[in-house]
């Protein structure tokens, strides 16, 4: 098993520490992981994006040109990444952030309409969790518990009271996920 | 007891080895890429365990200065920064060298020259291994290439850079400062007591007791026949130092047809170059230099000069291929790949740029781009390659 996934979006949308949870869970499940970001002079409403990549074996390259799956936030970064997904890849994007629909046909494309969900949960801030859950509905590389033990190990005791509001945000990307057809 | 595997950037690694290993102290300055390591210092706060001391100090310059009074006293102290900051330590480096004092500098290069920019590069190849600062002397320096290696290297470092009474770097970049990966954190060990370091160091300015004489910690020696004995003495170390303490690592080494040589996070890109190639059917094997001083040329010269050709990967415009060049003694083409001022190359365009450079034919050498669409931009490509290697003598 080795997925390699780039998340992408605006600085502020969670980008970056969606990613750290989907490593601690790969952690969890003890499979190999790296976490890459691009760490450039980003701030809120610059673009972030950062390589996660799970694997059974020793992970060589954490710098990556081609994906398994890409998670897009933002139309820029939909039109970065769409022609990195491997033949037969997965790219997810949120329904709110695209206005320019990707045009590749030999890939699997899902929309998440995560922004609207999230203010359905009235909580801005589970839209990254509700992404997260989608991309685990296409792509179970781990469990839910492992996610839930992931939450654990990498929020501080204090914010550990959120863990259940996280949980019933990645079981609704799970619901509303839906596959596309280009 | 089972050792717990922990997720971390290297940045952070560093830190949390540093404590772990007894060191004394720590003295920086923030810069990015390499922030993480103080501010994990000051986050777990290690003078109210081991006593450790870190301190921001007003200036890079400051802070190597404070690891020379520090090191002078038999203390493991360290510090850490980023390439126009360690630039700026470079003078307390060559004195640290002058003086024979054990420490430890962490460099997590960003690229240059000047402030240049805050992503990766591996540009300071020359100025670590070749002097960066005044007069003949060496600094050991050791290239990870993991967050694994970052938290290892600590020790080592440490270690050799009191075996031998001379200063020692972690020479690494953003990319491994700033990725998380699995570790294993090494074990703690105490901070050496003030009676164990006068044991060990006995050279330390600790306080005369009667029995001794005292002792002076300087570079300064204005006898010049006193001066050459000392240069002699530093000389026959690094002599020792390059006869024992080389460490390379050799991954797909069994007859490749094919050679790349490059350390730290080019050696991790250069691990995946090495996959794709063998799926386009060509045999290509990885040496890394762990040690770039002392520098593996008599391994790189055994490997090298039976295959057909060596590709030398490095974030710079071609600073380590002299070594691989002098290592092979120009019997087979050395070819340099590499972007600057902060681009990453991905692994296909690595080796998309081996295949041009050295003329290396594959049955499906367009598998690559046909595969992916339009991932790498082959005019694109030509045009960085022939830009560098108008660069590349």
């Amino acid at each position: 098993m080795k997925e390699e996934i780039i998340i992408a979006g605006f600085g502020g949308q969670g980008v970056l520490s969606m990613g750290k949870i989907l490593a601690y869970s790969g952690l969890m499940e003890e499979k190999e992981v790296s976490w890459m970001p691009s760490y450039g002079p980003e701030q809120r409403g610059g673009t972030a994006n950062v390589t996660v990549i799970l694997s059974d074996d020793q992970i060589s390259s954490p710098i990556l040109n081609e994906f398994d799956v890409a998670v897009v936030l933002n139309q820029p970064s939909l039109d970065k990444f769409e022609s990195k997904i491997k033949k037969g890849g997965v790219l997810i994007f949120d329904g709110y952030g695209i206005n320019q629909l990707p045009t590749r046909k030999d890939i699997r494309v899902f929309r998440v309409n995560a922004m609207d969900a999230a203010i359905e949960l009235n909580n801005s801030k589970a839209f990254n969790m509700i992404i997260l859950g989608g991309l685990l509905k296409i792509k179970p590389m781990v469990k839910l518990e492992n996610v839930v033990a992931g939450l654990k190990k990498s929020l501080p005791e204090r914010h550990h009271k959120l863990i259940p509001m996280n949980e019933q945000a990645i079981k609704k990307g799970m619901e509303i996920i839906e596959e596309i057809s280009i | 007891m089972a050792e717990e595997v922990k997720l971390m950037k290297g940045n952070e690694a560093i830190a949390h080895a540093a404590i772990r290993y007894g060191c004394d102290g720590y003295f920086g300055y923030p810069i990015t890429p390499q922030s993480e390591v103080m501010e994990t210092l000051m986050d777990e706060a290690p003078w109210e365990t081991t006593g450790m001391v870190v301190l921001q100090a007003e200036s890079e310059v400051a802070a190597i200065n404070m690891v020379y009074g520090g090191a002078a006293c038999g203390k493991a102290v360290m510090t850490s920064s980023s390439s126009p900051g360690v630039s700026l330590k470079q003078e307390g480096i060559s004195y640290m060298a002058g003086a024979e004092l054990p420490g430890l500098i962490v460099n997590i290069m960003r690229g240059g020259p000047g402030l240049g920019t805050i992503q990766p590069s591996q540009a300071d190849y020359f100025q670590t291994t070749k002097g960066g600062g005044h007069g003949d002397y060496r600094l050991i320096t050791l290239a990870p290439a993991s967050v694994q290696e970052m938290a290892d290297f600590v020790k080592l470092g440490f270690d050799l850079s009191f075996k031998y009474c001379n200063p020692a770097m972690i020479l690494s970049d953003g990319i491994i400062g700033q990725m998380m990966e699995k570790v294993v954190l090494p074990d703690y060990q105490p901070r050496r007591s003030e009676e164990q370091i006068r044991k060990d160091c006995p050279w330390s300015t600790l306080g005369k007791p009667e029995s001794r004489g005292r002792n002076v910690i300087t570079s300064l020696e204005l006898d010049s026949a006193e001066m050459e004995k000392n240069n002699i003495r530093f000389q026959k170390k690094y002599k020792e130092i390059e006869e024992n303490e080389i460490r390379y690592e050799e991954i797909n080494c069994e007859n490749p047809e094919y050679l790349i040589v490059a350390f730290g996070s080019s050696a991790r890109i250069c691990q995946k170059v090495m996959e794709i190639a063998a799926s386009e059917g060509v045999k290509v094997g990885l040496l890394r230099p762990i040690t770039l001083w002392p520098y593996p040329y008599k391994a790189i010269h055994d490997l090298g000069v039976k295959v057909k050709g060596i590709l030398c990967m490095e974030l710079n415009a071609g600073q380590m291929i002299e070594d691989v060049r002098l290592a092979v003694e120009c019997k087979v083409p050395v070819v340099h790949y590499g972007r600057l001022g902060g681009i990453v190359p991905d692994p296909s365009e690595v080796w998309e740029a081996m295949k041009a450079k050295l003329d290396i034919k594959t049955s499906h050498s367009d598998k690559t781009t046909a595969e992916t669409g339009d991932s790498i931009d082959p005019d694109q490509l030509k045009e960085v390659i022939s830009n560098l290697n108008k660069m590349v003598p």
